[in-house]
């Protein structure tokens, strides 16, 4: 059984991000997010009067949905604070989707900012901020004693079995961060927009092997915001619906010393689920935005979605299927490699998806993109979501 | 069983982040202190459990026993760090962190101890050895098996 029931009747209909290409952006995140949502509205023809429903990940105190909702003022009908990490906000998008279909509320809000790049400038925490301290955890007994270099340590564990079983190489690897190097190239927003080759990436400082620096994202500051409303709603809007054709959600583990196979996420679940919801196959994909933490990521969701087989990512992208003119565009903003990465990208993800719908891409626009693929990974490839979204006509 | 082998803590490295210990895993981390390797397992199950649990992640029951563990294992995944993961690690140089899969058949995250951290890869034979933490117990890395 999969979400058939919810395909089309909820659209995204406005959106909005903050990101610089200095990396830094001015405020606090409260004030990003209050900025990020005056836009994602007005984008939409909406305003503040209109949101009954509100759904955050990060929170400064205790509950994300009811601080946010405290700040802007508002007295929602419907909450969710969800955290899943980096796919928390296609997970949102599902689950306001369901809830809007139902009638249990109309106009929903997702938001997101952090700034751990400022952090870090000025002495703080930088990436781990917003993050809770160690404390008698799982992680804590039984994966920080052995020093191991997160997050990419995770991830550099998954391309060390990925090549074992698959013979996937350092080359196929470093040819997804040469494809999305080429859109940043076409972002004038991207943190950064110069060409790259293979060599420069397998000559960049390995990391922890087998991955090298420019293998890894960026860390940025960055803030977004989405807003849903029901298809019937969104047709009377300013701009064109994204229609949300399909989702689904899959978590497989916490750590990545219990992920259940290192080379098989749990977007073999929700890609399947979303697929079928939508009633669409990989082949009927115009543009994705796969969450590219590190370049391996965006090779296993490639597999598990459904794009090639299982096995074969590595010959899959290394003619560049990925880049400009390919065959599959992917990351199109320049991706989390490239554009921004503020800790979790899934929020850019699903702007993107939206913008390469309307045609606001400029040039890096997919000409007639109809069907678009917004995939988030959170934790240490632990909680998968995929989100199908589709203009009009393919409602 | 064979006597445990001891690895020394390298002269100037950070002392290591100290585990916490759980009620479940009690018994684990104080086997340590002989040094002796156990594993949790589900009795009605007969399945190895790791991390260890207060209920069974396969039937939810209780009824869990801490046995003997070879302390064989095949690398399943490995990475070497480049540099420390954080201060905790500091002057042990390029390091391997590996899973490793148990001859019980669960998977632990570990160390493995070598003088040539880059030779390591995936398949690799290794068995259980013992570094001393501060407190009297020891942490369970793994040293390659001659083939
Ligand atoms: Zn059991």
């Amino acid at each position: 059984m999969s979400g058939e029931g919810l395909r089309a009747k909820a659209a995204i209909v406005g959106v909005a991000d903050a990101v610089s290409p200095t990396g830094l952006l001015e405020g606090s995140t409260r004030a990003l997010e209050v900025q990020v949502i005056r836009e994602a509205l007005e984008d939409a023809g909406l305003t503040i009067a209109d949101v009954d429903a509100v759904c955050s990940n990060l929170s400064n105190g205790w509950a994300a949905s009811l601080e946010l909702a405290e700040y802007l003022g508002i007295s929602p009908r419907w909450t969710d604070s969800t955290q899943t990490g980096g796919s928390s906000f296609e997970i949102h998008v599902e689950h306001a989707a369901a809830a809007i279909a139902l009638g249990l509320c109309d106009v929903a809000v997702i938001v997101y900012a952090a700034t751990p790049y400022s952090s870090f400038k000025k002495g703080g925490p930088g990436f781990g901020s917003r993050q809770a301290a160690p404390g008698p955890t799982p992680v804590a007994e039984w994966e920080m004693p052995f020093g191991n270099r997160m997050p990419m340590g995770a991830y550099a564990l998954a391309a060390s079995r990925h090549m074992y079983e698959f013979g996937t190489t350092s080359e196929q690897l470093a040819q997804i961060a040469v494809d999305t190097r080429q859109w940043a190239s076409m972002n004038p927003r991207a943190r950064l927009q110069e060409l790259i080759t293979v060599a420069d990436v397998l000559d960049s400082p390995m990391q922890a092997t087998p991955l090298h620096k420019l293998d890894c994202c960026l860390v940025t500051d960055g803030a977004g915001a989405i807003v849903l409303t029901s298809a019937a709603r969104a047709r009377d809007l300013r701009k064109a619906p994204a229609l949300v054709l399909g989702t689904g959600t899959c978590h497989t583990h916490a750590m990545i010393s219990q992920m259940p196979d290192l080379t098989t996420t749990g977007a073999a679940v929700s890609g399947p689920l979303a697929f079928a919801a939508a009633r669409l196959s990989p082949a009927e994909v115009d543009v994705v935005q796969l969450y590219d933490s590190f370049t391996i990521t965006v090779l296993l969701l490639l597999e598990d979605l459904g794009f090639c087989p299982k096995g074969e990512g590595g010959p899959f992208v290394s003619d560049g299927v990925l880049a400009p003119g390919g065959a599959l565009p992917a990351n199109t903003t320049g991706g989390g490699l490239a554009y921004t990465h503020p800790g979790m990208f899934g929020m850019f993800l699903l702007v993107e998806a939206v913008r390469q719908l309307r045609g606001e891409c400029g040039d890096r626009q997919v000409p007639g993109a109809e069907v678009a693929l917004a995939h988030g990974s959170g934790g240490v490839l632990s909680a998968m979501s995929t989100v199908i979204l589709g203009t009009e006509a393919t409602a | 069983m064979s006597e445990a082998i001891l690895v020394d803590v390298p002269a100037g490295v950070g002392e290591r982040f100290r585990p916490p210990t759980s009620p479940a895993s009690e018994p684990f981390w104080e086997a340590t202190r002989e040094p002796r390797f156990v594993i949790q397992w589900c009795v009605p199950c007969d399945r190895p459990i790791h991390f260890p649990r207060e209920a069974c992640p396969g039937c939810l029951g209780t009824d869990l026993d801490f046995r003997a563990a070879s302390g064989r294992a095949v690398v399943y995944a490995v990475s070497v760090m480049a540099k420390p993961a954080n201060p905790t690690m500091d002057g042990r140089g390029p390091y391997v962190v590996a899973l490793v899969e148990l001859a019980e058949g669960v998977r632990m995250l570990t160390n493995v101890i070598t003088p040539d951290p880059y030779s390591v890869v995936v398949g690799d034979a290794v068995t259980v050895a013992w570094e001393p933490l501060t407190d009297g117990r020891h942490l369970p890395v793994f040293v390659p098996v001659a083939p």
